[in-house]
């Protein structure tokens, strides 16, 4: 390996601009002639739209533009779309209501889009929004999720019952039977509460139209700026995809808010047209709370049935999943396939039942959150595997042990197929950095302090990488989820690479170029990582669910492996040796059993001046491409293992100790896999402890709508995380590697919430584990 | 409109500006420096720190009038001909990913250090960041990058 290359712990390259304060997020950027936009939103959950006046807005001093939805409407502009149909128990098509990007007939939620006001600046067009006049004719609302398909509120007329779908997987009948002849049967109710993703940089777009060539430009904070113009170009119709640019430039951190295409930039785009000038809409951290999708909500009863021995038979699960008003772009995968698919945990449950209701409300629409359905998937089977470990009498760890997968390949009963694991290996190893075996020492000198001590384990297992195509489509998905790379070999020898992913936190700038160093010799000082731009990167699926090392970095391992082919044949001419003879490593092409040799860069030159090969059988250049679609997910899995103490008196929960130990199969650079479960753990534990979207049941208003009211977690809230990894490599990319990202959101809640409950002896008790909460849970278990 | 002048990283600046222009906004839009972010409008989440005359204050809670014949120093404006040992720190120890929050986490940091010094125990860092929130990291690495960056300074 070259010290740059796979492994090693290089300093990020991006970082240099962003510790200098030279990153070029989206609302650094501003373009010649720039107005700016301001919405007006909704301030009710569920109203008739009536008579929307905009005359004194107009008015207003530095006004351009004031549009409503009728403008949208009148212009031919369709709404945002879902691109994952689900089907019914009962084979029939979820039931989608139309998602304007401007309010048209009614409004569904607080901070649903009504109008847009364009003036010369921000402040102007931020005053002129308080002059538009707007008649609502307020209706009842929905905000709870468990009563939405009983609600007086129809949030979309006629959809009965709110009901999205109810969708199930797995043999029911079987498991009733098993649940039938259970010597042990756990149930749970549970809630997994919602959340707001919060990345720091809120969300941001500035829309250019160019009367001179007819086409658009849209700055945009996206995790997929592709799928974003596919979206607005073949969906939303606001111009052909090859008249629209989309550019993602630096992006402050999605957690998969970003993904998804919302009413903002499409406004922005569409609107530039009108009023003839760029324009900018840069949200305000209210805003992001009110309208980016948020993550999370259901509603769940499982129950597992076990045999005597404490071996799980089957796992039946209920629960609903709150959609909010409108079904966000990638939204109802996500408590479907994306969650129902992972309830057999690391376990080898013989038959798995689960149904889902999707339901409307009258919230801002819920979507992927960091790991979606995957941390939801893993809450349930952890909270029930450990309860119902405690119930029989069995050490938790001992519990896992006797359900854990042993046997790869295993299929499950709701479709995924694992391929590697060792999941005892990974529950040795967080035993023995933990010391359980001495837990009940550390929880007698707590006890002396006054305090209540708790160990809670997570194994856990996630899916990344959705894959492949075919197999996704036939779910319901509406696209592919492949990814393409580009290498384009300089004739000096440096690299430049064209990816579909696209970074935003994720260090791909480092990690990418750590792989071209590793396969062509050179130092990463000469590879530039190119993407989120549309112009630049001819097509890409963008990053979520893990996906850019397993699926991304293999398109970039496959077009090298076309790279150095093409360089060996370039080579074997310029060194007139057979091209079988020639041998590549370490930067260097030698003949085989002679003295000659020469460096990547030299055959680079030689590829480009096309002196000494036959022009006729090789072209000249040095460039290739390649599209990555997987045979299979991925599955990254590990234990985690929390250990808290409470204050009785308070209810103060504090983390004294983490340690997670995760597969993640090989490692690129381990200081950025460490980092990202590092945030991983964090939001999880955000979760678990502090975070709560909160809105009032009967005026839909949200409650907890900033960082006053919204609990972020802090420095303080965390111990030092103590990491380790255990290794099986994913046979199904030639790198070997899983993914990282998600892994510590997924692990996290479970693991605090069984800690809490442990400490606090108590069988249930709802996240987030507040002092409050804690102390409630605490008072009716005496 | 009312006048403002100021130092803004050893260079003198002014101009008119609205009674309620923001400290943060005069220097994103007014000097064309976008290295000192908002990441919020409550004043949490310390995206926007920069020192004024010596001290961290929110950027987006001041107002640029009350900084006028003031010593400001925004992220642009630590480095000396080298990167500052702080920011030599956050990369070496991975203290940043999404690199949003991070020129107000360096901001904040060299702070702490003036005021506690340069022996920073993982306690003091961490309680003094309550100012600062980051989505990315889970502080880990910024609490490393803080430690290991004062020893330096």
């Amino acid at each position: 390996m070259t010290s740059t290359g796979i492994g090693a712990r290089v300093p990020r390259k991006e970082d240099q601009r962003f510790i200098t304060g030279n990153g070029n997020y989206t609302d650094d950027i501003n373009l010649p002639k720039q107005t700016y936009a301001y919405f007006v939103r909704s301030p009710h959950a569920h109203a008739k739209l009536g008579r929307i006046n905009t005359k004194a807005a107009e008015a207003a001093p530095g006004v351009v533009a004031v549009l409503t939805g009728k403008d949208v409407e009148k212009d031919g502009v369709g709404g945002l779309i879902c691109g994952w149909m689900i089907h019914s128990k009962d084979g029939s098509p979820m039931n989608a209501g139309p998602h304007p990007i401007l309010a048209h007939g009614k409004v569904r939620y607080v901070g649903d889009h009504v109008a847009v006001v364009v003036a010369e600046t921000q402040a102007q067009a931020k005053a002129a929004a308080e002059l538009v006049e707007v008649s609502y004719k307020v209706l009842p609302a929905v905000a709870d999720t468990a009563g939405a398909t009983s609600a007086k509120a129809e949030v979309h007329d006629g959809i009965a019952n709110n009901l999205v779908y109810n969708w199930s997987i797995g043999e029911e009948d079987a498991v009733n039977a098993a649940f039938d002849s259970a010597a042990h049967v756990t149930s749970l109710d549970l809630v997994n509460n919602r959340l707001a993703p919060n990345a720091m940089e809120p969300r941001a777009a500035i829309g250019a139209f160019d009367p001179g060539t007819d086409s658009y430009t849209l700055y945009t904070t996206s995790q997929n700026p592709h799928v974003a113009r596919l979206v607005l170009s073949a969906f939303i119709g606001i111009a052909p995809e090859h008249k629209l640019r989309v550019i993602a430039p630096d992006v402050g951190g999605g957690f998969g808010s970003k993904i998804f295409i919302y009413a903002e930039e499409t406004v922005c785009v569409w609107a530039s047209r009108k009023v003839g000038r760029p324009i900018k809409w840069t949200g305000g951290r209210d805003e992001a709370f009110l309208a980016d999708a948020h993550g999370r909500d259901h509603v769940t009863t499982a129950e597992a049935a076990m045999d005597a021995d404490g071996k799980i038979q089957a796992l039946r699960v209920k629960t609903t999943a709150n959609m909010g008003a409108y079904l966000s772009t990638f939204a109802s995968c996500v408590p479907t396939y994306l969650y129902a698919t992972l309830l057999s945990g690391q376990y080898a449950i013989p038959q798995i039942y689960a149904e889902v209701d999707a339901v409307y409300t009258n919230t801002a629409p819920v979507d992927a959150y960091r790991g979606a359905g995957r941390p939801e998937a893993t809450y349930v089977v952890e909270r029930i595997v450990e309860t119902a470990a405690r119930e029989m009498g069995i050490d938790p760890a001992e519990f896992r042990s006797r359900n854990f997968v042993r046997e790869f390949p295993h299929q499950t009963p709701v479709i995924m197929c694992y391929d590697a694991g060792d999941y005892q290996a990974s529950l040795d190893k967080a035993c023995e950095m933990i010391k359980y075996g001495s837990f009940e020492n550390r929880r007698k000198k707590s006890q002396k302090a006054g305090k209540m001590r708790g160990i809670g384990f997570s194994t856990y297992i996630e899916a990344c990488g959705i894959a492949p195509s075919a197999a996704v489509g036939s779910l319901g998905a509406g696209v592919g989820l492949w990814e393409s790379a580009e290498v384009r070999v300089k004739p000096t020898g440096n690299v430049e690479v064209l990816t579909g992913s696209h970074s935003h936190g994720q260090g791909h700038e480092t990690t990418f170029a750590q792989l071209v160093s590793d396969r062509l010799g050179i130092p990463i000082d000469q590879v530039e990582i190119v993407h989120g731009d549309t112009d630049k990167v001819q097509f890409g699926m963008g990053t979520y669910g893990s996906r850019s090392g397993a699926v991304g970095m293999t398109a970039i391992s496959k077009a090298l492996d076309k790279v150095e082919a093409k360089a060996r044949k370039v080579a074997s001419h310029v060194m007139e040796a057979a091209e079988g003879d020639i041998e590549f490593k370490d930067g260097s092409f030698t003949v085989k059993g002679t003295d000659k040799a020469m460096a990547f860069g030299e055959v680079a030159l030689a590829a480009y001046v096309a002196h000494s090969f036959p022009t006729t059988e090789i072209e000249p250049g040095l460039k290739e491409g390649a599209f990555h679609d997987p045979a299979n997910f991925t599955f990254p899995a590990g234990c985690h293992v929390c250990e808290v103490e409470v204050d009785p008196e308070t209810g103060v929960v504090e983390i004294v100790d983490w340690v997670a130990v995760d597969d993640f199969g090989n490692i690129i650079n381990p200081n950025i896999v460490e980092g990202q479960v590092h945030g991983g753990i964090a939001q999880g534990v955000g979760q678990a402890l502090t975070e709560n979207c909160v809105y009032d049941a009967e005026s839909g208003q949200l409650l907890s709508g900033s960082y006053m009211d919204y609990c972020m977690p802090r420095a303080d809230n965390f111990p030092t995380f103590r990491l380790d990894f255990t290794i099986t490599e994913c046979p199904t990319n030639p790198l070997g590697i899983k993914g990282c990202g998600e892994a510590g959101a997924i692990a996290a809640p479970p693991a605090v919430m069984n800690a809490v409950t442990h400490a606090i002896g108590v069988k249930n008790m709802p996240m987030p584990a507040t002092p409050m909460n804690v102390w409630n849970a605490l008072k009716s278990s005496v | 409109m009312p006048d403002v002048s100021m130092v803004v990283n050893g260079q003198n600046v002014g101009g008119s500006v609205e009674g309620r222009t923001l400290l943060v906004e005069f220097i994103r839009e007014k000097l064309g420096m976008t290295g000192t972010h908002v990441g919020c409008d409550t004043s949490q989440c310390g995206a926007c720190v920069v020192h004024v005359d010596g001290k961290a204050v929110k950027s987006c809670t001041t107002l640029a009038v009350a900084c006028d014949g003031a010593k400001v120093t925004t992220i642009e404006g630590v480095a000396n001909g080298k990167l500052h040992p702080m920011q030599e720190a956050f990369r070496q120890h991975h203290g940043l990913q999404c690199g949003f929050c991070t020129p107000g986490m360096i901001m904040a940091a060299i702070d702490m250090v003036n005021t506690h010094g340069k022996k920073l125990s993982d306690e003091t860092i961490r309680h003094e960041l309550e100012g600062n929130i980051c989505r990315c990291t889970g502080y880990q690495n910024i609490v490393k990058a803080i430690k290991a960056g004062a020893k330096k300074m």
